[in-house]
Formats: C-alpha cells, structure tokens, sequence
C-alpha cells in the first residue's frame, strides 16, 4: 500500500467533479456568484452619485438666479426635478426622500446681490446618507465662484472678484455632523432581519423534510396552515427582538437618534419581516434540502446588499440597477427606518415605501403557493 | 367509526398512482378486516410505501375510490388522520427534541385531553419514565422503533400502517415488537405491516403481495401458498453447488434455492417437475424428499413469473 496512489487520488477527483455537476444549485453558484458580484460592483455601485434629485424653491427670479441654477445643474451633482410652492413643501419632499437639495433663493436675492451686500443662498441637503451628499457638498462652493462669471461683466465685474457676489449657505439635514453611523446602523437592522429571517424560515421547512419529520407532521390532524403559521411565528418574535435589541444598541453605544415615532416602526418592521418569511417559506417550498435553502438565501441576499442603498449611495446607480433595487423589500425598508429614525417621519411619510413591501410579500405568496406540498404528492 | 364500516377496516378498489412517467401502484384493491394483522410484502419499489400513504391520506390516488375505517379516503383524509397511527419506514420524530417532548407534541397534534397523564403512562409503558428527558436522537434503532410505536399508539387509534417497522431492528426486539403488535390485536386495534422477513410475514393473519404496484396474491400464509400450487423437493448429500448449477438448466424447474445442507428445487408443474429429477432421484449419493413450498418460494415464484410475462421496473 502506497501513502499516495495517483489513481486513486484521481478517483476522489473525478468523483467530486462528477458530484458537483449533478448539483445544479451549486454548479449555478460558483459561475453565478463572481458574474453578479462583478457586474454589481463594476457597474452598479458608484461612490460618486451624480444628477441628485432636487427642488427649487425659488421667490425671486432674475437672470442671475437662472445662472445660478445652471451652473448647478452643469456641475451634474444637482438634477432638477420639480419646484417647491412653499416651505412645507420643500420639507415634505426632502422628507419621503423625493428630493436630496432644496435650493432656497430667498426674496430681493437680485436686488441685494446688485447693491454687493452677498446674499445667501441656502441649499438644504438630506444628509442622511453622508457619502451620498459630501461630494455635492463640496462642488456647490466651487461654484459659487464661477456661476456668474458671466454675467457679472462691465461695471458689476467688481462684484465678481474674491470675496464671492453670494454666499452659498449650506444646511445639512437630519445627520447634520454627518456621522456615518447614523445612517449604517439603522440600515443594519435591515440587513440584520432580511438575513435571519429568510435564512431561518427557509431552513425550519427545509429541515423538516429533509429529516422526514415533515411525513410524519403530515399524518398527525395538523392542517398545512396550521404548520406554516406555527412555524413562522416563533421568527417573528425572534425578529422583533432582534429589532429592539439593535435599536437598544444603536441608542446606547452609537447615539442614534430616534425622532419619529417607535410604534410606526414597528409595524414597519412587522411588515418587512412578514415580507422576509413569505421569502424564506417559498425558497423552502423550492428547496429540495438546507443546503439549497441557504444557496438561494446567498442570491437574494447579494444584491440586497448591494443594490438597496446600505453599503452604497442608491442615487449613485445606474437607472437598471435603480428598478432592480426598487424591487427588493430591503431598499424601501432603509428608507423607511432612516424617514422614521433621523426624519421623524410618520404614516404619511412611509406610506409610498410601505406598499412596495407589501406588492413583494404578495407576489411572492403567490409564487410559494404554487409550489408548496400539502401532502407528499 | 361510520355505520359502513361493520367489518372491514380497510376497503379500497382501483387505486392508481403515477410519479411522472411512473405508474407506481396499478388498480390495487385491499380488504382488511377490523382486528387483523395484514401483511404488506413485496420487493423494493414495488409501491407498498406509496399505498399506506394513499390510505392515510399523505398522498391522493390519481383514480379508485374506497374507505378507511368507515371515512372516504379522497373526501376525508383528515378523519382518517385522527384514528389511524402511522409508522413511517424512516425514524420520524425530533432527534432534537427529548422522548416526552415528542410524545407531548404528538399529544397536542391530536387534541387529546389529560394529555400529560397519558403521557406519563405511555413513558411507563414503554419502560423509558427514568430517559424521559433523553434526546430521541440518542436512543439505539431498537428504541427509536419503540418509541415510534408508542407514539403513534398514544392517541389509540383504531388501525395502525407500519411500513418497515423492523428493519434494522435486532432479533430479540423484533420478536418483542411483533408480541405487541399481537397484543394489539386481541385488542381490536387492526394493523397492516409492509415487510420484507419472510418469518414476519408468517405471523400476519393475512398476506398481500404485490409488485411494480399490481396485487398478486392475497390471503392466508396457507392460501397465499396454495393459490400457486407449487411442488418443492428438498435434496442433501453429494456435492449440492454443482448439482444446483446442472439443475437450474431444467426447464421444469423454476427455483433451486440453498437451504443449510439442503436444496429447495421448486416447479409449478409436478408431473414435469418429477420427470426432469428422475435422473437424479436414481442418484444413491442424493436424498430425496417432497416438502411443503415455503412462503418465500412462492413470492420468488410470483416475481420470476411476472419478470417472465411483462416487463417489471424495479425502481
């Protein structure tokens, strides 16, 4: 007997080779995976987000605010995408995340900048995400300077000169120190519960039948609704105390702020976390055993991450990774913790990201239902 | 129990099954009678396990029709549930759950009242009060067989399917197992049980055989037997190995099966069978002697026939 027999040796090759080829699941991973992790990464995710959305709430118009607004536009950080009647309004879109900036040109701006007295302009930035906003932020003084460059000619060229015709005032909003924190940790929760919850109901089922419990819950009276219902609801109290021990934490270690109002959250959370379990109870109505559970997990979890705004800006993607990203249930829940925590958004605010989670729990319901075995058939 | 039901615990017709392109059981038809022990045999594959399903409404019947102790098994399978006790071939309860969770659990599946009482009689019973807070999934095959049985007794059904209850299970638990299931019996409790223990199929009171999903026989071990009408001689002496290789080449003999220091050498046709041997009945080194055909003969029999007439998938 040899210590190590090529043959043989060849014969552990081959037969895991031939093994991985049967398992489909497994064999769509490992070319799945790097395709979707290069083509998100390299494509999809720009730390640099351009064209943001925002409002003008303009009570003076001259050829000058004009310029302004151009030169804005020009520097491709701002996109402009609709005017604010009033002051309410502006606050309103900043606060469903309509808009990222209000610029605010404030009465008697033309007259005032005419006479040199340097009015302010104000821009108000939702800074809930600081790595959405911070680039923007620091192109907007730049351009206080060459706005007018040509405007400002003849006599009032003197107005051109250093210091600058007008003063750019910015208001950073919500997370006004830009603490990073702010906006990861309660994005955490997010990833925390899409991970736990539809990973675990997954597996619960899977378990069942891959131990051939499942046979056995059958034959007893239980109805299959009765086994669905009973099962998840154990992860939805896991769930919610997940949820209010990261809140504890973020309070406690990182000083997160906690505007709005708790109760609205959590009926988002309960929503959000219904939508996780219809996805995990669905893979595990697909599945054929844990394992495959957890490989689907992986998949809907990747872009998840990636595409729904917690590890980078949303704004900054591209328009096809936008619409992937509106589908997923995490990108509308981040928006709707981060309204709720750092805006104080209430009900009226979160209504246009709640029902997205709800039109993704309902498909998704459908889906499972077909696939999910009352009996062995 | 419905009012039908005065006799037959089981009466079913015409099931069919298919898994795809598999038809798996093919118009079987079943009658067993209140406080009988039936015997399910046939190869693997052969759609004893998807039967016992059909009748305890795990799986639907693609066509046939037929009661379960009195309930329609296609209109009420959940009635059907609640009285029958199901043993799975596979050990099915919650490795990770002790031995009195699991039979509480299963105590609560089906509403029972008192239920902690019959909990703790059914543990005393089956002699594991003092490992009640074992995990299942610790027990040895024996006891996990044992506490299977106990739980799908707690909620006294009338009928119990066991498929397989005994594989993998030693001699002495066997026979243990098999006193009880007599036990429940004499009870009334009626009991169908797939096997693949010829010894086991000798206890049941009545026998079906079936194969590739089609029932070939049906009746008492004696009338399973003499519904084929087989003739076995027994032969010893002499060089038995080489003389079962010249013997199999006979067209009138359709078995030689080595039994200790004896061959079995079976036909259906006793006349031809008696010619073909009469060379070797001459033989001084070789005794002879007609004895009865064993049960395992006859399924031999039954499947060496049926591979003869149609193509049999074994699957």
């Amino acid at each position: 007997m040899s210590y190590f027999s090529l043959s043989r040796w060849l014969g552990i090759v081959a037969k895991e080779f031939i093994q991985l080829r049967r398992d489909r699941l497994t064999f769509g991973m490992i070319v799945g995976i790097p395709v979707v992790q290069l083509v998100l990464f390299g494509y999809a995710i720009n730390s640099d987000p351009k064209h943001l959305p925002t409002a003008v709430l303009s009570a003076d118009r001259s050829e000058f605010t004009r310029s302004i607004l151009s030169g804005l536009k020009n520097s491709e950080y701002f996109s402009f995408v609709g005017e604010a009647r009033d002051e309410r309004e502006a606050d309103r879109m900043l606060a469903t995340g309509k808009v990222q900036f209000v610029v605010t040109i404030p009465q008697d701006f033309t007259r005032a900048l005419m006479r040199g007295e340097r009015p302010a302009l104000l821009l108000e930035a939702d800074a809930t995400d600081p790595s959405a906003t911070s680039n923007a932020l620091s192109a907007i003084n730049q351009l206080a300077q060459t706005a007018l460059v040509h405007d400002l000619v003849g006599p009032m060229a003197v107005l051109g000169a250093s210091p600058t015709a007008f003063e750019v005032r910015v208001h950073p909003r919500y997370n006004p120190e830009a603490i990073t924190q702010y906006n990861i940790v309660p994005g955490l929760m997010g990833v925390i519960l899409t991970m736990t919850m539809v990973l675990m109901t997954g597996l619960a089922i899977t378990r069942e039948t891959e131990r051939g419990t499942m046979e056995n819950l059958l034959a007893t009276p239980a109805t299959p609704l009765e086994v669905m219902t009973g099962k998840i609801v154990p992860y939805v109290m896991i769930g919610l105390v997940q949820v209010s021990l990261i809140l504890g934490l973020a309070r406690g270690l990182f000083g997160v702020p906690m505007i709005g109002n708790i109760g609205v959250l959590y009926l988002a959370v309960l929503l959000f976390i219904a939508a996780n379990l219809t996805l995990g109870l669905t893979f595990s109505a697909l599945a054929q055993n844990q394992l495959q559970a957890m490989q689907m997990t992986f998949f809907f979890f990747l872009p998840s991450m990636l595409l729904s705004g917690f590890m980078f800006p949303f704004r900054g993607m591209p328009g096809w990774a936008q619409t992937v990203g509106e589908v997923l249930p995490l990108t509308h829940f981040l928006r709707i913790v981060r309204g709720v925590l750092l805006k104080g958004n209430g009900f009226s605010e979160i209504g246009s990201e709640a029902w997205p989670i709800a039109l993704f729990m309902l498909v998704v319901t459908v889906i499972g239902l077909r696939f999910f075995k009352s009996t062995l058939d | 129990m419905a009012a039908n039901g005065a006799d037959l615990v089981i009466d079913v017709h015409g099931l069919n099954k298919h898994f795809g392109a598999h038809h798996v059981v093919k118009d079987l038809a079943l009658t067993v009678r209140r406080g009988e022990i039936f015997g399910f045999l046939g190869p693997n594959g052969s759609g004893k396990t998807t039967t016992i399903r059909m009748l305890c409404g795990l799986l639907t019947p693609d066509s046939g029709e037929g009661t379960c102790l009195g309930y329609d098994i296609l209109r009420e399978p959940r009635e059907i549930k609640r009285h029958v006790g199901y043993m799975t071939q596979r050990f099915s309860f919650w490795e990770d759950l002790t031995i009195r969770e699991n039979l509480a659990f299963v105590a609560r599946m089906y509403g029972m009242p008192e239920r902690k009482a019959r909990v703790e009689q059914a543990l005393t019973h089956l002699g594991l009060a003092d490992r009640a807070t074992q995990l299942a999934g610790a027990l040895s095959g024996g006891w996990k067989q044992r506490l299977a049985l106990a739980a799908c007794l707690l909620h006294e059904p009338d009928l119990l399917l066991l498929d397989e209850p005994t594989a993998g299970v030693d001699p002495k638990a066997r026979r243990e197992f098999w006193e009880e299931l007599h036990a429940l019996s004499a009870r009334g409790i009626t009991v169908l049980v797939s096997t693949h223990y010829m010894d086991e199929a000798e206890r049941c009171h009545k026998l079906a055989y079936i194969l590739s999903g089609t029932m070939l026989a049906q009746g008492t071990a004696d009338e399973v037997i003499a519904s084929q009408a087989l003739v076995t001689w027994a032969v010893r002496g002499g060089d038995l190995a080489s003389l079962a290789v010249t013997l199999r080449e006979l067209s009138a003999v359709e078995q030689v099966a080595a039994f200790g220091t004896a061959l079995h050498v079976t036909g259906s046709e006793a006349d031809a069978l008696r010619q073909s041997l009469a060379p070797f009945m001459n033989d001084p080194a070789l005794q002879w002697q007609e004895v009865a055909p064993s049960l395992e003969d006859v399924f031999i029999h039954l499947m060496n026939r049926a591979q003869a007439t149609g193509p049999v998938v074994a699957h």
